[in-house]
């Protein structure tokens, strides 16, 4: 059974990207096999955070417009054989992406992958429309900040109306996934709680990813996180929630607390 | 850190949730499904009044305001007073 899921957030740099990758490897180390689409054309890059922006020869919209093959312009990863990157356009205009082209694309990487993640451009314009268009399920990227929490109420009301299940008036499934959290600065009470941002969205948690340093490292490195320090706190975050989305038990999210004092600080690193 | 540490400061994380829960309940049916639907009730109702008294069309303003238990629509519309006599007259028929 294959799943389409849509990474979306409204706002720009919440860390839909980097979620992406992140996801898009920790599901394809189970074995699973997962194409990432990248929907932001123009502004393409997940190929860069992949580590793949070099190897791309090309992408969804010469597909589209019937210049290439899909598998032709379907990337492998070469940490993780099952991982798959279908890149973005960098020099076309979005408008290149036509409703028919991308229900075809989707419809064939449904047939050839366990999970097609499909990295929305932020907006709410058509790049973004597409990008969550034939979702089964979404994972709609916070981080617990006004203008972030604001956008992506907005991009639920879309889930729930402008997507292809929404019109046959079945229900897509939404998660929550909280990106750079700060657990000094929510303790401190200047950054809104888990449970302030989950009571506003009411949509179930997938994860936290804490503010990391990790995240950036990996993307220097064009690495997803969960292979550049696998046992790092983001990591951790990425591998449950992916453990999550195949239908495990994972237990409920852990929120990330920060040990106060000299004692914490040495000792409580781990807990932080 | 520790002297102002002393002070309780005003949490600004509790401002940013009250904010949004405010905004939020206004945008979640302001805008999308019920605003299409304002507009339609507005174009509606516009033309069940013209035919009785002619309306100026930017005289009329439609809102909803959303209550815990309902919603309220209301239709504010201004009648030019030489339409009146019509009015009456078909309101007393």
């Amino acid at each position: 059974m294959s799943e389409v899921i849509v990474v979306t957030s409204g706002k720009g740099g919440v860390g839909k990207t980097t979620t992406t990758a992140a996801l898009g490897a920790a599901l394809a180390s189970t074995g699973d096999t997962v194409a990432v689409v990248d929907f932001d054309v123009g502004l393409r890059n997940l190929d860069l955070v992949l580590g793949a922006e070099r190897r791309v020869v090309f992408d969804f919209i010469n597909v589209i417009q019937g210049h290439a093959k899909l598998p032709q312009a379907m990337i492998r990863d070469k940490r993780l054989e099952n991982l798959w990157l279908l890149p973005a356009s960098q020099t076309r205009d979005k408008d290149a992406l036509t409703d028919e082209g991308v229900a075809q694309v989707i419809g064939e990487l449904r047939s050839r992958f366990d999970w097609v993640l499909c990295d929305s451009p932020a907006g709410i314009e058509r790049g973004a429309a597409l990008a969550m268009r034939h979702a089964d399920l979404a994972v709609v990227v916070s981080n617990a900040e006004v203008s972030s929490v604001r956008d992506s109420d907005r991009i639920i009301g879309l889930l729930d109306s402008k997507t292809e299940r929404a019109e046959r008036g079945e229900t897509i499934d939404k998660y929550l996934l909280l990106t750079r959290y700060d657990a000094a600065r929510a303790s401190r009470g200047d950054m809104m709680s888990v449970e302030d941002v989950l009571e506003i969205l009411s949509i179930p948690l997938l994860g936290i990813v804490p503010e990391s340093e990790d995240v950036l490292r990996a993307s220097n490195i064009g690495t997803p996180v969960t292979l550049a320090s696998p046992t790092g706190r983001p990591a951790r975050a990425y591998l449950d929630a992916a453990r999550r989305l195949r239908g495990e038990a994972v237990g409920e999210v852990e929120i990330p607390v920060e040990k106060q004092g000299l004692i914490g600080r040495l000792f409580g690193r781990r807990a932080a | 850190m520790s002297l102002f540490g002393l002070f309780p400061r005003k949490k600004t994380a509790s401002a940013a949730r009250d904010r949004l829960q405010i905004l939020l309940a206004h945008e979640r049916t302001g805008g999308g499904g019920s605003s299409e639907l304002l507009a339609k009730l507005r174009e509606e109702v516009l033309a069940a009044i013209a035919k009785h008294v002619s309306v100026d069309e930017t005289r009329v303003n439609v809102s909803m305001k959303n209550e815990d238990e309902m919603s309220i629509i209301e239709i504010d519309l201004e009648i030019p007073h030489a339409d009146l006599p019509r009015l009456r007259l078909a309101a007393s028929r």
